[in-house]
């Protein structure tokens, strides 16, 4: 694939929308397109991490460690970004991704990272935005085994 | 070591300088003949007279001798023998026989000074030799004193001159002095006014000289000592680099080192000035000699008293005299010098302590191994300045037990642990390993029976290997075999070696003991070495070193024939379609997609520095060939647009931007250079750049790799003529350049190219998740299948590890020590805080390793946490230069005791 189709294909990402073409097209040469065969891990929960990935095409499962076993709490389709989180807050990876499919990636390193979000307010907001449906999504999900918990305590009692 | 250097040079080269006297001596009737043979030829042979002895009376009649001249009638004998000659033929066979005598008296010079020559060599070698050896039997302490720069500056430069004067010592002054007394007699027998006017000045310079001498002597030693500063500034400095720069002290010790300079400078200015002031007394009293013979011998001569062939002769003789006088005097200096210079050196490799030679070189009759018990009984060290380290410390333990030293530092652990390896010699008190006494053995016990690794181990600047298998190289066990000239040059070098007393061990034999390693031959030594590194956690580095290692496939064709054989699996390998994703491997007939466009034209490693493949547009041959196959407007083209691209992209970063150096192919000093042509020439008018411009924009698209930055430029159009260009390039490669590319090719080892690529034969794809650790895995997979991964590491042993190990990281160096102590299989393995440096994870596998390894020997651990402690049978707890406790951990590790105490302090 040549930088201007991969340009082209950024543009469809809502995240990416408002981005000029030229910095696009330093985003497309900048980072790395990375393919995983379906089944193989992309980032491994507890470890750390320098970069955010978005997916270009293909699925990934969202695997978090519990104690007893890993758990699939949630599933990434094509646009969808993850690994935000590590390079953010500079903390270990909270979940492990997993390819589901064979998936084409797109590999954004912190440095660029940071370099995008304060030029582009617009691609800061799609973030935010996704990270707070992504709260918004967890806080109903407490609040749904909350409410769980509370009826199991309350039968055994 | 003799005190002074004549009994130095008596002692070992007496015979040499008999034979360099007697030809010294043999020299001077020769000399003599030859003043004869010009009086001859100037008064016989030239103006036909002899002189005669005559009785005149004189006036007052008393009678004297006296020489009047004689006309001779030729036909004459020369000397009076064999036939008769005219005078012309009669002044040829003189002149004849004085060119005889010149080639014979320089021909006894000749062999003197290559006599002279080989002797000073010897013995220079025989001194460095002496002052080395000494070095090696240094006690430990005395290394505190004596910096590695005086040592160096010692045994190198300052002993270097003291070899020319071996060579003269005797033979110069009877030689000189011969041949002076023999002119001096000569010009007696002619006429003793004039010899006596000739030397009556002598006495003076004989007095004067030594005193003056006395204060260059003085300034000589001062010099000395200055310069030995001086070195030991330089080798501090070059020690301490890091410091210098990370505390910006360049300019301190830039200006100490000028104040040393300065110091040095001065005293040589002095010592020129005097050997200056010497040199000028010398030559004006040896001027006042010809004032004489032509006042004196001038008068003489008009009065008649004196023929002119006589003071010729004498005039002659004179300066003949001055030669070998002058000569004398600078030997006089040279002596006065060697001497200062000898009893300087000599002193300082003259330390208290020094150890006995037996030591360093006996051989146990009986091989010696430790079992038992080690016993300490009263061992009382104090340091130099008589603190007390070790105060009466004493134990009996099994040595097939583990030991812990648990300990802070200064409490006497590191001290002990070295008194047990014999690095230093208790003051007081006995160590014993299974009843041998450790002090009254030689190293040839003690460096084999015991091994001894602390925190700061020095790695050797030779090959990993060499290292590894340090431990095992005492002595030639198995002599080489030599042939024909090898074998004379093996013998000239014993006899040479003998002849200085230097050792004549054989640096080509094999010096591997394989007994003390457990291993029959090479090959098994190999295997233990490998053995050894994998209980340090050396052996994952090895391979990696291996894999990037180089290998000559005409020396080891086993090597390079596994290697081909793993290239051929991975073929089969790459069948499967997730992991042909992995490499793109290189084939002659397609192009790489992987790999920049310079390799694709090269298809080839680069031998030498003919082809650099950063720069390869450059080379006048490569220009040829893109001309040759229509590509050189068509590079241009590519390299406009990639100039385009990347002025696009990177015009408005910052030139210090990271992604400018991690990215761009063009670095930010050129952009604007870049900017400026695309402003200057649009896409059509390409053709009237000029020849630079041309060749800036061609070189750009070497660099591109289609898969990497996916710029679109190296096109289905471009490819197939690069495979063209590729085949020109090789197909016409001018006979010049034959040898520096070696090319690519399916069926042959690549020399060039190390052993990974040789099995790779590709490129591992960009845009594949782990590729490297994929492809690593898989050649792993590959190589163990074929049973090669040992091979290997084996090739990762020839890892040149550079100047104190500068090529490994410290945690490698100090695992690679490790490895070093265990692979010679020592009964007593002596540890001093040996993993502190390395991670937890590399600490617990080294400790349970060694622990494993060493079942039923002993080893003897410094520990650097007190923690560590639970997994050795025996604790020994040292405080203040004292045992405090002694015992197992389960015993020791309670409520109270100083290890439970350590061991909390060393949690909180």
């Amino acid at each position: 694939m040549s930088l201007n189709e991969e340009v082209e294909l950024l543009r469809q990402i809502p995240m990416f929308q408002k981005v000029e073409q030229s910095k696009l097209k330093l985003l497309a040469f900048t980072s790395e397109r990375l393919s995983f065969p379906a089944g193989q891990v992309v980032c491994e929960q507890g470890e750390p991490g320098d970069s955010m990935y978005v997916i270009v095409q293909g699925d990934a499962d969202v695997i978090v460690n519990l104690p007893n076993g890993p758990l699939t709490v949630a599933a990434l389709h094509k646009n969808s970004f993850f690994g935000e989180i590590a390079i953010l807050c500079d903390i270990p990876r909270t979940a492990t991704i997993k390819a589901k499919t064979e998936l084409v990636t797109l590999r954004i390193t912190k440095d660029l990272f940071y370099r995008l979000v304060s030029e582009f307010p617009q691609m800061t907001i799609e973030i935010m935005r996704e990270i707070a449906f992504r709260l918004d999504r967890t806080t109903q999900d407490l609040q749904q085994a909350r409410n769980d918990l509370n009826k199991l305590q309350g039968a055994d009692s | 070591m003799e005190r002074n250097i004549f009994s130095f040079i008596l002692k070992y080269s007496y015979r040499q300088q008999i034979v360099l006297v007697l030809l010294a001596v043999i020299n001077m009737p020769f000399t003599m003949l030859g003043y004869q043979l010009v009086e001859k030829i100037v008064n016989e042979g030239i103006q036909g007279f002899r002189k005669v002895p005559e009785q005149v009376t004189q006036d007052d009649g008393s009678i004297i001798e006296k020489s009047v001249k004689m006309m001779i009638e030729f036909p004459e004998a020369v000397f009076g023998i064999g036939p008769e000659f005219d005078q012309v033929i009669f002044l040829f066979v003189l002149v004849g026989l004085f060119l005889a005598n010149i080639l014979l008296l320089q021909g006894i010079k000749y062999a003197l000074n290559v006599y002279r020559g080989v002797t000073a060599e010897r013995m220079l070698r025989r001194l460095r030799y002496a002052l080395f050896q000494r070095v090696l039997r240094f006690p430990k302490p005395t290394f505190k004193k004596t910096s590695q720069g005086e040592v160096i500056s010692m045994i190198t430069g300052e002993v270097e001159p003291l070899g020319g004067f071996v060579g003269e010592c005797f033979s110069l002054p009877v030689m000189q002095g011969g041949i002076m007394l023999m002119s001096l007699g000569y010009m007696l027998i002619a006429d003793w006014k004039l010899a006596l006017a000739a030397v009556a000045l002598y006495p003076i310079q004989f007095y004067i000289i030594p005193k003056l001498q006395k204060r260059v002597n003085l300034l000589g030693k001062e010099r000395v000592k200055r310069v030995r500063k001086l070195s030991e500034k330089i080798g501090e400095t070059v020690t301490g680099i890091n410091e210098i720069h990370a505390h910006d002290g360049s300019n301190l010790e830039l200006a100490t080192f000028s104040e040393r300079l300065n110091g040095i400078y001065y005293i040589r200015l002095q010592i020129y000035i005097w050997k200056f002031i010497i040199k000028f007394v010398n030559n004006f009293i040896q001027q006042l000699g010809p004032v004489m013979f032509y006042s004196i011998g001038g008068y003489l001569v008009i009065k008649g008293d004196l023929d002119l062939g006589t003071l010729f002769a004498a005039i002659s003789a004179h300066k003949e005299i001055g030669a070998p006088w002058k000569e004398l005097l600078g030997y006089y200096q040279r002596q006065a010098d060697a001497r200062i210079k000898y009893e300087q050196v000599v002193e300082q490799f003259a330390p208290a302590g020094l150890f006995d030679e037996e030591r360093l070189m006996s051989e146990p009759e009986t091989p010696v191994t430790f079992e038992g018990n080690v016993n300490a009984s009263g061992i009382i060290l104090t340091d130099d300045q008589n603190n007390s380290v070790l105060d009466s410390v004493s134990f009996t333990l099994a040595l097939d037990q583990k030991v812990a030293l648990v300990g802070a530092g200064g409490s006497g652990r590191d001290e002990l642990s070295e008194v047990l390896a014999r690095l230093i010699e208790p003051d007081r008190g006995t160590v014993t390993f299974g009843g041998h006494d450790l002090s009254a053995l030689p190293e040839s016990v003690t460096g084999r029976r015991i091994s001894y690794v602390d925190n700061a181990p020095f790695v050797f600047n030779k090959t990993l290997g060499e290292n590894l298998f340090y431990g095992l190289k005492h002595r030639p066990l198995k002599d080489a075999e030599y042939e024909g000239d090898r074998k004379k040059e093996r013998d000239s070098y014993v006899s040479e070696a003998k002849a200085s007393g230097n050792l004549d061990f054989d640096l080509g034999a094999d010096w591997v003991d394989y007994d003390a390693a457990g291993v029959p031959d090479t090959a098994g030594l190999r295997q233990a070495g490998i053995e050894a590194l994998k209980i340090v956690g050396l052996d994952e580095d090895v391979y990696q070193f291996g894999l990037r290692g180089r290998i000559n496939p005409e020396t080891r064709a086993d090597i390079a024939d596994g290697v081909l054989k793993a290239r051929k699996a991975l073929d089969e390998r790459l069948t499967d379609p997730s992991l042909a994703v992995l490499i793109e491997r290189l084939d002659p007939n397609s192009y790489n997609t992987n790999a920049s466009l310079a390799e694709n034209l090269l298809f080839g490693t680069p031998v030498g520095d003919t082809f650099d493949l950063d720069r390869l547009a450059e080379h006048p041959y490569i220009q040829e060939v893109l001309e040759k196959v229509g590509m050189t407007s068509q590079m241009v083209s590519m390299g406009y647009q990639a100039a385009a691209t990347m002025v696009e992209l990177f015009s408005d970063l910052p030139p210090d931007h990271e992604l400018f150096q991690q990215f761009s192919f063009v670095s930010a000093d050129d952009l604007p250079e870049l900017q400026g042509l695309l402003a200057q020439y649009t896409k059509d008018q390409l053709d009237t750049l000029k020849p630079h411009e041309q060749l800036r924009l061609m070189s750009l698209p070497f660099k591109l790799i289609p898969a990497r930055h996916r710029l679109g430029i190296i096109d289905d159009e471009v490819m197939p003529r690069l495979l063209e260009a590729r085949k020109a390039f090789a197909g016409n490669l001018p006979d010049n350049l034959q040898g520096a590319v070696a090319f690519f090719d399916p069926d042959e080892y690549n020399a060039a190219a190390n052993i990974q690529d040789n099995i790779l034969f590709g490129k591992i794809a960009y845009g594949q998740a782990q590729a490297q650790e994929r492809v690593g895995a898989l050649m792993r997979e590959v190589m163990s299948e074929l049973g090669i991964i040992e091979t290997v590491s084996e090739v990762g042993l020839e890892f040149e590890v550079g100047i104190g190990g500068s090529r490994l990281t410290g945690a490698q160096r100090q695992k690679l020590a490790l490895a070093r102590a265990v692979v010679k299989r020592p009964d007593v393995l002596i540890l001093t805080e040996a993993t502190a440096s390395l991670d937890t994870s590399s600490q617990a596998r080294i400790l349970d390793g060694l622990l494993g390894a060493f079942e039923g020997r002993s080893i003897i651990w410094g520990v650097h946490r007190p923690a560590m402690a639970e997994r050795f049978d025996h604790i020994l707890v040292m405080k203040g230069g004292r045992i405090v406790e002694s015992g197992s951990f389960a015993e020791l590790n309670k409520e109270g005791t100083a290890l439970s105490e350590m061991i909390a302090a060393e949690a909180a």
